[in-house]
């Protein structure tokens, strides 16, 4: 670990990073998903595949609702706990005013604090999580994110059965939510959070609302080169590094951004957009949404660590900060990114 | 990020980074697209004016203005038909302009925005965002041929 804070009554911080000393632990995690992302490479890890993609609601607004409750009560379950013995729950999605994060919450006795980090949510949570359990304000903290392709399109683009066609860079809103609870105990050999790196918002001046891609990837840039200037530490440190929901084309864009930094990402960089779908299923550049980055995290990735195969990674989630009226009215599409690290 | 692009002022880097992207991009492949476009647009005509042939066949009494209706309504029947079975979107993303710019594609930008509408209800839900997609194409409809009467009254002072 870099430079240490030098008074230990305070919590460590050394520019964009922040270090949990007490290492919250992973000790629950959930992921549910629709029927696209269960037949896509990391299905087999998901917890719960979903083929209805209404998920036995009215409205595919309530659908996502569905999801993210069963996301948190599998993850809940999953720590082996009561929803009682959880104290605080940080959720997150892309519908205006996250209602599916707030509207989840009703069915559970906790403290709610809804965040929004566009599709970087995942991370987000993870880390406000972490910081809530580092600091001793709470013992267990649930916190999730989602997303639905069905939602996401009608507020971002347009009605699902216009018969429009989508332009190569586009990317697919990933139906799906995940879970995970931390905690200020640990169990054996359960993953713990020990650092996080809040990104800042980066604007190139991307214009094309499709492009989320190019529009992330300076975000992404940027959030990794800070991570590296904090701790000191360069990619081979890691198993593995992660980043959202940049897609085929975003991750291409990335190391060409990072190689001009000096850094230059090996086999040890995947794009979790880029691994949720098949090539075959002609999804242009991958998958993107809070779900993207929250299902691949809760399945392929927790296995991994889990079973030991990935001894630290660093989890990079990946948002476009834009809204339908701001990309209307010819604004650019900022982008964030927040950075997780994640030991054994 | 790396001292050159340090160096640049936001708008020069943005203007780099633009080039860059729109150079790596992958692009629609522009004539596979208009030849289909061409061709299914072409066929759907096609359907229209076998229809405006049957319709005069099977009612000689009307005019031809009430034949042309009479194929119109058929085609926006069976393209709303089509949308609430869930096919005309895949024929749309298959098509691209081919589908959307006959009145078919008009028929199926209604339809499938009063479907995605109907959970808030019928009249906030549905009617008020029928047109939401469509909406543009009337007013442009509307304002042209307001303007295409405009010009034939100033030329028929003339003439």
């Amino acid at each position: 670990m870099a430079k240490r804070g030098e008074q230990d009554t305070k919590k460590e911080k050394g520019g964009q990073t922040v270090y949990f000393k007490s290492r919250p632990a992973i000790i629950g995690s959930y992921s549910i998903a629709g029927e696209k992302e269960g037949k896509g490479p990391v299905g087999k890890y998901i917890n719960n595949v979903v083929n209805d993609c209404l998920f036995g609601e009215k409205t595919h607004e309530m659908s996502e609702q569905k999801m993210f409750e069963h996301a948190i009560s599998g993850a809940i379950k999953d720590a082996g706990l009561k929803p009682n013995q959880i104290d605080m729950m940080l959720s997150g999605d892309l519908l205006n005013q996250i209602i599916s994060s707030s509207f989840a919450a009703r069915s559970f006795d906790l403290m709610f604090v809804g965040i929004y980090g566009a599709c970087s949510t995942m991370a987000l949570s993870l880390a406000m999580g972490s910081v809530m359990v580092d600091g001793g304000f709470v013992n267990n903290a649930v916190v999730s994110a989602g997303s639905h392709f069905a939602t996401a399109e009608r507020q971002y683009r347009y009605p699902l059965e216009l018969g429009n066609q989508r332009p190569p860079v586009s990317q697919w809103t990933v139906t799906g939510a995940g879970s995970i609870v931390l905690s200020n105990k640990s169990t054996a050999k359960s993953p713990c959070v020990t650092a996080a790196t809040f990104g800042k918002v980066i604007d190139w001046g991307v214009l094309d609302v499709n492009n989320m891609g190019a529009a992330m990837a300076p975000a992404a840039a940027a959030t990794i080169i800070a991570h590296f200037r904090d701790t000191g530490r360069k990619p081979s440190d890691y198993s593995h590094i992660f980043t959202g929901d940049l897609g085929k084309l975003g991750e291409d864009i990335l190391r060409d951004l990072l190689a001009e930094a000096d850094y230059t990402l090996g086999t040890n960089y995947s794009d979790c957009g880029r691994l949720i779908y098949d090539e075959a299923q002609n999804l242009y550049q991958g998958g993107s949404g809070c779900g993207c980055s929250a299902v691949v995290l809760n399945s392929f990735i927790m296995k991994k660590l889990r079973n030991g195969e990935y001894k630290r990674i660093l989890f990079v989630a990946t948002g476009a900060l834009l809204s339908p009226v701001s990309s209307f009215q010819g604004n650019t599409v900022p982008g964030i990114a927040h950075a997780v690290v994640i030991e054994c | 990020m790396s001292q050159k692009i340090d160096q640049l002022s936001v708008k020069a880097r943005n203007k780099m980074y633009a080039d860059y992207v729109s150079n790596i991009s992958p692009k629609s492949r522009m004539w596979p697209s208009m030849l289909i476009a061409f061709v299914v647009g072409g066929a759907i005509c096609m359907v229209g004016q076998g229809l405006v042939l049957l319709f005069g066949y099977w009612f000689p009494g009307y005019t031809p203005d009430q034949i042309g209706g009479l194929a119109a309504s058929t085609l926006i029947i069976i393209a709303s038909i089509l949308t609430g079975f869930g096919i005309y979107d895949k024929f749309g993303t298959f098509a691209g302009a081919g589908a959307l710019v006959p009145i078919t594609g008009f028929s199926n930008g209604v339809t499938a925005a009063a479907m995605e509408h109907r959970k808030e209800g019928i009249v906030f839900g549905t009617c008020a965002n029928m047109f939401k997609i469509a909406g543009p194409v009337i007013v442009f409809g509307v304002a042209m041929s307001m303007l295409v009467g405009l010009i034939y009254w100033v030329i028929s002072l003339f003439v």
